[in-house]
């Protein structure tokens, strides 16, 4: 089997209604999750988390911290397992790479003036290459909106394929901020741009700007790996973030994954939720299933 | 995309999409008696005919209770009380009182919506989540819209007044029971007919249920009665000299025998039949959702939908992403138990209709259209289909022509808008049709050129209160629903 | 010398009657005829006997212009009723000759041609007009637009009234197109001249051939063609003719036609014209389509 990455005329429009998305989107907040099901979710999601701190006030202490709470969850239940990356700024790299040790646990770093991206693009490669020379497993790009709403795709598209070099190894999340591009076509056409342009990952949201993930612009994203998929044989890993902080949601997020790109997708190679608050709620809620009585914050840490 | 292999091989899997741990909704939240007996005259009465058939769950095959089969006799009592309430009370109340009773009607099914949910499903097979989000929220919404016309008929009608009926005969079928029972009286009350309905024999309950709520709803005596029994029951309606309307859901077939017995009277008639829609996916089309769209079109209720969208054409040049698209959608879809919160795709409604629905997938395999079911497993006990498609279908093969009431569509592509439009005409049936395209200008050209009464732009499956339903052709006559629906219960007179 | 020929008698030019079907005049292809006399039995003109065949090409040339007429813009639709008016204005006298002919005397006829030429143009008026009135715009629930319109019904076959030879003739089809439909139109079989001749009038009115179709013959013959042929979307019949309605509504019953009786309406009365008659070939028709942002519009609010 031969699969060609034509790269597609990005200028011509790829439609998407907004009331027939978000129809779908609520469908899938429909689901029932129970019992196994729900635990198994529950665990899924656990795994899946991006644990985040990107504020201007982080400080090595804070970031050491959440290395820890990343690896003890909640010890007073056996047999979690651990969040799927820690998610810093280019300055912390090197202080979660030494906390997390060999966890497993991914180090991420956002870059690439983020999260504005309105520097020039030597900044931002040199903003890149810090970040993986310190030990970032992964970099969490953003695209610059304002050339993206001029229509300046192309630009747009030549700069992710150079902080793709930039990168290296590490594995490439582009973030579309998606709340800044508004409508659904347009979110649509920035993830084909990424991914055309070598996005591994394509992201929702910085987390500064307020609509961040929703899942109708999750689940346009989905849709656009999927046609991605099918035409050129890759995959691509989603990740939303910003807004998700309750298991019910988090599980109505992996419903969305699994009947969209199936069983495939299932694990934190694939998927990630961008979330500091998340994790909590999920462990009260594990607590929950295992002892049938509802929890308080009080008994789960923050870091 | 000229470079792509011949053959694209890759598959995405949703077998774990499918295997979600059950919810089933409780059947305790709902009170089924072992026996119904006929509601007339505001009391539930043994019948004349001193017979009873059974109800089955056709998700299970098991009884749910015993019904009263009304014969001739009955149906005379039914009609006659149901003139004297037209004749001492209910022509002569002020239409702001009829108005309140059916207001109150409408309170009354919401706070029952629970109970009124599960034995819908549990009696006619539809997912539990379609019975709760949409039959019996609806059917409450369609008192609480035409409870508040009953007294501003005169706005409606320009330059001219207008005066009920009388009875009206109403015969409903069983894939929505409550809504069309709910479509059926709602109407007729507001604009001052009494009412004698029958309900689809497989589907009784709960329009027996809504007869518990008239009776709550302390609507005087025989305004509304509520008959059961089979064909011979509706015929002894249709049939009954002092009935003055007979409204009718069901077959084009059934529906041609009434318009023909009803020849020789001056018996008003509306006619909601069968259709075959076309459902028609433009190149500029937001795919996922027209996809989306098609799914919702076929498969809502089991493919029990006379405005299903069974015929769904495809512009060439997006028809194999189309097709990739509802083939991945078909696998996603949960077919089972209907009690469950998550099944899509429910229990077909009866032996009989499943007998049907299968002999036209045998039909479209020997007319040498491809078949591609879902892979999912299905309930071995209970009357089931899996969701079921066919491309490689010619305009003139059966499953592209007729009715089949069931979850199974037939594919074809198109390359010219004129070719589509002639397409989708060609059919006795006008019911319902859909388009899909980013184009303003093309949805207009389509919507005015394709013959049929309801036309979903961009959408499918969208019913309303407000949103007039009805049909072109063969698919019937009159409407139901808005200010349109209002015509079928009134004599204007000026 | 000249005067002489002017008081000769001159020997009139006689007119065949004939058929009005897509926009010619053929004659019946049966090759039939009957003598149409008045009521004192004098000799009117020989008229085609109309055939179910004639009927069936009659059908066949509505069918065709449906598509056009239906697709017309209203406004032209009421231009053309117009038109139809100002012809009928223009050829009075030889319809008051006619009806006078056919039973009428001179004050009624003329009365009766008026009445024709003002029912006209009351239609006329009413062809980008009864939709507005009839529409509507639906609030639904959810996020979608949703509007219903009337639409033509299609081919209609109406029996004209036997009595109201011309009046009612222009009473039933001027609803019938006035709508968009496209009609056939069976004449009075005892006073058939001024059928014909009103088929003349629409043939210098602009109207498409094929909109209305004429034909004369005799109803017990024809009436089932009426009822059953599968390309009729509608029948009219304004005879209180019991046995021939239920007969229409049985036959009707074979593609689900709409049959609509005038038995009771007084076409001379102000109650022989109203929107609602038009209303009477018009299927409604709702149109759905989503709306973005419904809850969350913030421009402009």
């Amino acid at each position: 089997m031969i699969l060609t990455k034509t790269i597609p005329d990005f200028a011509t429009p790829v439609h998407v209604d907004q009331v027939g998305i978000e129809e779908r989107a609520s469908r899938f907040t429909k689901r029932s999750i129970k019992n196994e099901t729900k635990i198994n979710g529950l665990m899924l999601a656990l795994n899946m988390i991006d644990l985040t701190t990107l504020e201007g006030k982080d400080t090595e202490g804070k970031v050491k911290q959440l290395c820890y709470k990343a690896q003890h969850l909640h010890d007073a239940y056996p047999g979690l397992p651990t969040v799927a990356a820690i998610c810093v700024y280019p300055s912390m790299v090197k202080t979660a790479k030494t906390a997390l040790g060999n966890s497993g646990i991914k180090v991420a770093s956002v870059a690439t003036a983020f999260p504005s991206g309105q520097a020039p693009r030597d900044i931002k490669i040199r903003d890149t290459k810090f970040a993986v020379q310190n030990g970032a497993d992964e970099v969490d790009m953003v695209i610059s909106r304002g050339k993206f709403l001029e229509g300046e795709y192309n630009f747009v598209f030549d700069e992710i394929a150079a902080i793709k070099e930039a990168c290296g190894e590490a594995r490439l999340k582009v973030i579309l901020e998606t709340g800044e591009l508004v409508t659904y076509d347009k979110v649509r056409k920035a993830s084909d741009i990424a991914m055309y342009a070598g996005a591994d990952f394509i992201k929702t949201s910085t987390g500064k700007i307020s609509p961040a993930a929703t899942m109708p612009v999750t689940l346009v994203m989905l849709e656009a790996i999927r046609d991605f998929y099918y035409k050129t044989g890759k995959k691509i890993a989603m990740k939303p973030a910003g807004g998700i902080s309750k298991s019910k949601l988090a599980l109505h997020y992996l419903v969305m994954l699994n009947e969209t790109l199936g069983e495939g997708w299932m694990n934190n190679e694939w998927f990630r939720f961008g979330a500091s608050s998340l994790a909590n709620d999920i462990l009260m809620q594990l607590m929950k299933q295992k002892t049938g009585v509802y929890q308080s914050a009080n008994y789960f840490t923050i870091d | 995309m000229a470079k792509v292999a011949k053959k694209n091989t890759l598959k995405l899997k949703f077998d774990s999409a499918r295997n979600l741990a059950p919810a089933p909704e409780s059947k305790r939240a709902a009170k089924i008696d072992p026996q119904y007996d006929l509601f007339i005259n505001g009391k539930f009465e043994k019948p004349v005919s001193k017979k009873y058939f059974a109800t089955i769950n056709p998700a299970t095959e098991e009884k749910l209770s015993m019904i009263a089969e009304a014969n001739t006799a009955d149906v005379n009592k039914a009609v006659k009380s149901a003139r004297t309430a037209y004749d001492k009370t209910w022509k002569k109340m002020p239409p702001a009182e009829r108005a309140k009773y059916i207001y109150r009607i409408a309170r009354m099914i919401q706070e029952r919506a629970r109970e009124f949910a599960i034995i819908e499903t549990l009696d006619g097979g539809k997912p539990i989540r379609e019975s709760r989000d949409f039959d019996v929220p609806t059917a409450a919404n369609h008192f609480f819209y035409y409870a508040g016309w009953a007294d501003k008929l005169e706005y409606a009608f320009p330059n001219r007044k207008t005066e009920p009926l009388g009875v009206a005969g109403q015969i409903i079928p069983w894939n929505f029971p409550l809504l069309m029972a709910a479509w059926k009286i709602a109407p007729a009350l507001a604009c001052g007919n009494t009412v004698v309905l029958k309900p689809a024999e497989n589907t009784s309950l709960t329009a027996l249920k809504l007869a518990e709520i008239i009776q709550e709803a302390d609507l005087p005596p025989g305004v509304v009665n509520i008959i059961t029994g089979a064909g011979a029951t509706g015929a002894a309606i249709v049939n009954h000299a002092d009935i003055n309307k007979i409204a009718f859901t069901g077959s084009t077939e059934v529906g041609k025998i009434i318009q023909r017995a009803i020849a020789g009277t001056n018996k008003k008639a509306t006619l909601e039949l069968g259709g075959k829609a076309a459902n028609i996916i433009f190149d500029d089309a937001p795919l996922d959702q027209a996809v989306e769209g098609v799914i919702n079109g076929i498969f809502f209720n089991q493919g029990h939908v006379c405005c299903a969208g069974s015929r769904l054409y495809v512009q060439e040049s997006v028809f194999a992403a189309v097709v990739r698209k509802l083939k991945d959608r078909l696998e996603t879809l949960i077919v089972g138990d209907p009690m469950d919160k998550n099944t899509d795709i429910g229990a077909i409604n009866s032996k009989a209709q499943l007998d049907i629905i299968n002999k036209y997938i045998k039909i479209g395999q020997q007319e040498g259209a491809e078949m591609y079911q879902s892979s999912c497993a299905i309930p071995k006990k209970g009357f089931y289909c899996r969701p079921t498609i066919f491309t490689n279908v010619a305009q003139s093969n059966r499953i592209a022509q007729e009715e089949i009431f069931g979850p199974v569509l037939a594919i074809q592509s198109f390359r010219t808008d004129d070719e589509v439009i002639e397409k989708a005409n060609n059919s006795p049936y006008g019911l319902s049709a859909g388009v899909w395209t980013d184009k303003g200008s093309k949805i207009f050209n389509l919507t005015t050129k394709l013959r049929a009464g309801v036309i979903w732009a961009n959408t499918f499956n969208k019913f309303d209160p407000t949103s007039p339903f009805g049909g072109y052709k063969e698919s019937g006559y009159g409407r139901e629903g808005g200010l349109h629906g209002l015509s079928a219960y009134i004599n204007l007179i000026k | 010398m000249a005067k002489a020929l002017v008081e000769k008698k001159r020997l009139e030019v006689l007119k065949t009657y004939k058929i009005y079907i897509g926009g010619q005049f053929p004659r019946t292809e049966s090759g039939r005829y009957y003598m149409a006399t008045n009521s004192k039995g004098e000799y009117l003109a020989n008229v085609c006997l109309g055939s179910r065949k004639d009927f069936r090409d009659a059908v066949v040339a509505a069918r065709n212009a449906f598509g056009g007429w239906s697709g017309r813009a209203a406004f032209n639709r009421g231009q053309i009723l117009y038109r139809i008016a100002e012809m009928l204005e223009g050829r009075k006298a030889q319809f008051i000759d006619e009806l006078t002919r056919q039973d009428s005397n001179k004050v009624q006829a003329e009365k009766e041609v008026n009445l024709c030429i003002d029912r006209l143009i009351y239609y006329s008026g009413w062809c980008d007009k009864f939709q507005q009135l009839y529409s509507s715009v639906n609030p639904v629930a959810s996020s979608h637009f949703n509007f219903s319109v009337p639409e033509p019904t299609g081919v209609v076959a109406a029996i004209a009234p036997q009595n109201d030879s011309l009046l009612g003739l222009v009473s039933v089809i001027a609803p019938i197109i006035a709508g968009g439909n496209t009609g056939i139109v069976l004449a009075s079989a005892t006073k058939p001249l001024c059928a014909v001749t009103f088929a003349e009038v629409l043939n210098s009115s602009d109207l498409p051939g094929g909109v209305v179709n004429i034909l004369t013959g005799k109803v017990a013959e024809l009436v089932t063609f009426f009822a059953d042929h599968m390309d009729v979307n509608a029948t009219v019949f304004c005879e209180a003719d019991a046995a021939t309605q239920k007969m229409i509504k049985e036959k009707s019953a074979l593609n689900v036609k709409r049959v609509v009786l005038y038995d009771k309406v007084k076409w001379a009365d102000e109650t022989g014209q109203s929107p609602y008659f038009i209303m009477d070939f018009q299927e409604i028709k709702t149109t759905w389509h989503p709306i973005e942002n419904i809850g969350g519009a913030k421009a402009g609010y």
